[in-house]
């Protein structure tokens, strides 16, 4: 189970990072939530991966972390707010700028905004 | 009620800042009356909270009264008096300063400003790393919606890179807490710097990949050399008092790097001890380096003072890296002269924008102003003090921090740091010279200067010769502070009696 849940993270990391780094903001918003997807799967499996085990202390040695997945639950409602205002901040970019690049349009527009 | 003190400077900020946001439009002059209100009442709590903290004991606050290390728990150190105390005094400058105006262009300005406080406050004052998460993401989100108070197609675009960046490093900082969490198997600093004395020496890599990624994020919120580039634009476009109450945010970055690298991996933690050392200390020349360009090559004064913003943090940053109690007490004395000055020239600079009108704060020829006099006389006294001339208190504090560097970082510090103050002496002088005297025939422009902004300046920039003047008392202060830093002993017997005294909980 570990190795499949390590790829999977490693995947989802690997396809995040990759979108956030477009020049477009849709793929880049898409990219910050997969990468705390990827994230929070991470932060779930720092307690160790247990089978069965209960939420509390059963026993020296059966029983699941209980604290990774608070964490988790905090990590996920933070995510959520972040990626709803990053979408609309995107929107509002697109409006306002006129295009959905990150940078704002493209070279000649922007060189005529600093000048 | 004094034993609730600690907790006040986050539920005090967070109470009034719910109460501010129940309405969005209209009541502006009770707003403004409650928020200078709050932020009033936070000084004085900050005040107390220093009286608390300078007699050298480590107090905490446990959370619905569980005893850590399982439990939440605020703690109270010199340090974060300090903090709280420098956060308090900056905030009341910059929201007296916005009741000019500036917060009736955009809803909410005075309810977002308080949660922001709350942020910053809950950072400063946390004892566990989750929640020091958890206070970041407060004081940024905050942040992200009081950038673009106001609007403007600069600011959106800046707001952009600063909300995905900040983003990624949230995302970094959960995987660093993850990594040190599974490894030492607690999230309490100072548990954490016990349990990292009796480390599995397997751990050590994972530890130490954990610590350097925590690195990296705080150098982000810190602004170091390659994680700085959306500083300048950011603070460049932010309104005057939000960018001038950003002068804090890069320092919540410093703080929490001297927090975690002092408390957690100090000289205890055996073959983790200062690993972040070599890093903070090269890249801050680097970044000093790179500032000292920014510095020269601004066209315009906010942009100049935003990169002046990038100058502090590297020169605090190498305190750090000397990473001796002499140097730490000296970028401490720094660190409260250059987050009020930075903070008044940014109000400054706002000014001196609208009495221009439409050069603003461009570098090129305008119209005469309406009170060059007193605006060129405080642009003289904030230039020297945050340029490090004497007679102000910027040069004390470079100083101090030059004469704390051993010989063999003497040769490198003493020639930057020197140097980089030699060019920012010239950018604004440069700068000074086209704003006041190099101006068209004609009428000046007819803005006159509201009191309430002169308030603002005034209190920001009256803090230098301030300084100067209580130097010794605030320099023993920044001492004290340095040396409870030295070593995780005091927190450890505040807060985990049963460990210091040898016993195993």
């Amino acid at each position: 189970m570990e190795s499949l849940y390590a790829i999977t993270t490693g995947i989802l990391t690997a396809c995040g990072l990759f979108l956030t780094l477009r020049g477009r903001t849709f793929p880049v918003v898409v990219g910050l939530t997969l990468l705390s997807y990827a994230v929070n799967l991470f932060l779930f499996s720092m307690g160790g991966l247990t089978t069965d085990g209960a939420v509390i202390i059963d026993g020296p040695n059966e029983y699941a972390d209980p604290l990774p997945q608070a964490l988790v639950l905090t990590a996920i409602v933070i995510g959520f707010a972040m990626t709803a205002f990053a979408v609309i901040l995107a929107m509002r970019a697109r409006g306002d700028l006129g295009n959905d690049h990150v940078d704002g349009g493209k070279l000649e527009e922007s060189r005529e905004d600093r000048r | 009620m004094m034993q609730h003190l600690i907790i006040l400077p986050i539920v005090l900020p967070l109470v009034v800042g719910i109460i501010l946001l129940r309405s969005r439009h209209g009541a502006t002059h009770h707003k403004r009356v409650i928020g200078v209100g709050a932020t009033t009442a936070l000084l004085a709590v900050a005040i107390a909270l220093v009286i608390k903290a300078s007699s050298g004991e480590v107090s905490y606050y446990a959370l619905g009264d569980w005893q850590p290390p399982f439990g939440i728990v605020m703690v109270l150190d010199r340090l974060s008096a300090l903090m709280i105390l420098l956060t308090a005094i900056l905030a009341l400058g910059c929201v007296v300063f916005a009741c000019a105006g500036d917060d009736e262009q955009g809803s909410n300005f005075h309810g977002l400003f308080q949660l922001q406080l709350m942020g910053i406050n809950g950072a400063f004052l946390t004892g566990d790393l989750f929640n020091l998460f958890v206070f970041f993401e407060v004081l940024l989100l905050a942040s992200y919606a009081l950038l673009m108070h106001g609007g403007g197609k600069a600011r959106i675009q800046a707001g952009l890179h600063y909300v995905v960046l900040n983003l990624a490093g949230s995302a970094l900082f959960l995987i660093a807490v993850g990594v040190l969490y599974g490894a030492t198997g607690t999230l309490n600093m100072t548990d954490m710097a016990v349990r990292l004395t009796a480390l599995d020496p397997e751990r050590i890599g994972l530890v130490s990949a954990g610590a350097l990624l925590l690195l990296v994020v705080f150098g982000l919120k810190a602004a170091i050399l390659p994680l700085y580039f959306w500083l300048p634009r950011a603070y460049a476009a932010a309104p005057a008092p939000v960018a001038a109450l950003f002068a804090i945010m890069t320092k919540v970055g410093i703080y929490a790097i001297l927090r975690v690298y002092h408390l957690v991996f100090g000289d205890h933690a055996g073959a983790l001890a200062a690993l972040e050392q070599p890093w903070v200390w090269w890249m801050s020349l680097a970044t000093l380096v790179v500032a000292a360009i920014g510095v020269l090559a601004a066209r315009d004064l906010r942009l100049l003072v935003a990169y002046l913003v990038l100058v502090s943090v590297g020169t605090l940053l190498a305190g750090i890296g000397m990473r001796s109690p002499q140097a730490t007490s000296a970028l401490l004395f720094y660190l409260v002269h250059t987050t009020l000055v930075t903070g008044g020239l940014f109000l400054l600079a706002d000014l001196i924008g609208l009495q221009r009108g439409k050069a603003n704060t461009r570098l090129v020829k305008g119209r005469p102003l309406q009170n060059g006099g007193l605006l060129a006389a405080l642009f003289f006294i904030g230039a020297i003090a945050v340029a490090g001339l004497p007679p102000l208190s910027g040069a004390l504090g470079k100083a101090l921090l030059l004469k704390s560097a051993s010989p063999d970082q003497q040769i490198w510090l003493w020639p930057i740091l020197l140097g980089v103050g030699l060019c920012s002496l010239v950018a604004l002088s440069r700068a000074g010279s086209t704003l006041f005297w190099r101006s068209h025939e004609g009428d000046p422009n007819r803005v006159s200067l509201a009191r309430r902004q002169l308030f603002g300046v005034s209190w920001l920039l009256g803090a230098s010769p301030l300084l100067m003047i209580l130097a010794g008392p605030v320099s023993s202060y920044t001492q004290a502070t340095a040396e409870q830093l030295s070593s995780p002993a005091p927190h450890i017997q505040a807060l985990l009696p049963e460990t210091a005294a040898g016993g195993d909980s």
